[in-house]
């Protein structure tokens, strides 16, 4: 677990590539996590989510050190992470009614 | 560890000494409310269940009232029927009395009307508070309390502050040799597999059975499960997608091993840190947990929920210190300090565990100082 040098944004793991806001983000805000650094690029609103680094389209978002859901499209280091980038992978009672249709 | 409670005949310990007015059937609700608008100190409940329901459901519906009406908390019960309903006041009553709880009861045709109902209530109500008000609090171990944990109105600090330090005093109950209840299935979804590692074999296997059951049932309704849970309030608050709740919904359940799956409104035969098969709705899962033997609760909430039950304390802690800023009077403990950097997450764990004590031996929380009295038993079939 770690606070950015600033204390606006936490990673709860260092396996992590998200972090949750503590202070809501102005675009250009810097962020430092021990050696790793990045600017958030968009307004990011109390408790949501940035990108710490680049999430390529279809891979893991991990939070808590755990698989929390897949990247729709690529997401930017410094990114907004929520609802509009990101999917989840369980409880997809609509991808199991489309494979039903589609077989 | 040790606290003052009413110790009932049956061998449990209550921390509140309720008489309770509880209608087997819808259709005597009106009756039970009367009843306790003459005699406020009892503890009256309405739901609209009881009759026309079959099967499993039915069985869960009788399950979850007599588990109720027999929560050591509550010192006696008055029963109020119909008289024609599928849940059958008499047969109800001896499920109650099965377990060792103190029940009378009456029945609105037998009575010849409601005016007469309603006379016979009161009259009896009386006789149980009488009797009641003799009952005194004696000192009791840990291993006869069941803390229910509950978090509802989620949003991303649920996950970092409050849940972590009600996992942090679920922990101590385990210790003290308390038993700890987590609920709340769909809420497990995608956090199951790090539960699972602290069971056995076939604990874990039931485990597994309850989430795939949830998944089945999106499964067959078509729908992804984030159209409702998360919530649109979940989601305004930071959380994106079922899993990312679960995983910060599963830390209010600490870190001790799973002993035991029960089913809803099952009273749990282990002690330690037992699973509930309970919905995500507040209430349902509320009276479930107090069903099944709670005699206090912790709710956590970022959004900020008033809810309380009828017959258990329900200690409600904040995740963050806005929500507990601005709806103070309905909040018990800010688990927002932890992010705030001005408390440590044992600090907050300490101060629910010994708002967990303070409760147990009578102190009330926000929720039960306003009054708030909600009430929902959980359907698994239509009503026919």
């Amino acid at each position: 677990m770690g606070l950015s040098t600033n204390g606006a944004a936490l990673r709860l793991s260092d396996a992590d590539n998200v972090a949750v806001v503590l202070r809501a983000l102005e675009p250009g805000t810097e962020l430092t996590f021990g050696a790793e650094h990045l600017i958030a690029t968009q307004e990011i609103p109390v408790g949501h989510k940035l990108a710490t680094r680049e999430i390529p389209a279809g891979a893991a978002i991990l939070k808590y050190g755990q698989t929390m859901g897949r990247a729709t499209v690529t997401i930017a280091a410094g990114e907004h992470v929520h609802v509009h980038n990101v999917e989840g992978i369980r409880g997809r009672g609509d991808l199991a009614a489309a494979r039903s249709a589609s077989a | 560890m040790t606290f003052q409670g009413y110790h009932r005949s049956n061998g449990t310990v209550g921390t509140r000494n309720h008489v309770l007015v509880l209608p087997s059937v819808m259709c005597a609700n009106h009756v039970v409310e009367r009843i306790g608008r003459k005699l406020p100190d009892l503890i009256t409940v309405q739901h609209p269940t009881g009759c026309s329901q079959v099967g499993v459901d039915f069985e869960q519906t009788k399950r979850t009232m007599a588990g109720f009406a027999a929560n050591p908390n509550v010192a006696a019960v008055l029963v109020v029927g119909l008289g024609c309903e599928t849940n059958e006041s008499k047969a109800l009553a001896s499920e109650i009395a099965a377990r060792g709880q103190r029940v009378e009861v009456i029945g609105i045709q037998e009575s010849d009307g409601t005016t007469n109902t309603i006379a016979r209530g009161i009259e009896i109500g009386a006789a149980l508070l009488r009797d009641a008000a003799k009952h005194e609090r004696r000192v009791a171990g840990f291993e006869h309390l069941i803390l229910g944990t509950e978090c509802g109105g989620s949003d991303t600090f649920s996950g970092i502050t409050a849940n972590p330090a009600l996992g942090w005093a679920a922990d101590r109950i385990v210790g003290e040799g308390g038993t700890v209840i987590l609920a709340e299935i769909p809420e497990l979804v995608g956090a199951e597999h790090l539960l699972a590692e602290r069971a056995d074999e076939a604990v874990a296997r039931q485990l597994y059975e309850l989430i795939a059951r949830v998944e089945q049932r999106a499964a067959q309704m078509g729908v992804d499960m984030r159209y409702g849970n998360p919530t649109q309030g979940n989601i305004a608050g930071g959380l994106t997608t079922i899993e990312e709740k679960s995983l910060g919904c599963l830390y209010k359940g600490g870190t001790t091993p799973l002993r035991e799956v029960v089913e809803y409104a099952m009273r749990p035969n282990e002690r330690g840190l037992v699973v509930m098969d309970t919905p995500g709705q507040d209430i349902e899962q509320l009276t479930g947990m107090v069903a099944g033997g709670a005699q206090v609760v912790v709710f956590t909430t970022g959004r900020g929920t008033p809810t309380g039950s009828p017959i258990a304390p329900v200690i409600k802690v904040a995740t963050n210190t806005a929500i507990f800023g601005r709806m103070r009077e309905n909040l018990d403990v800010n688990a927002g300090s932890i992010v705030d950097g001005t408390r440590t997450l044992p600090e907050v764990g300490a101060e629910i565990f010994e708002w967990i004590v303070e409760a147990a031996n009578g102190r009330k929380p926000a929720a039960e100082e306003l009054e708030f009295r909600d009430f929902a038993i959980n359907r698994i079939g239509p009503s026919f």
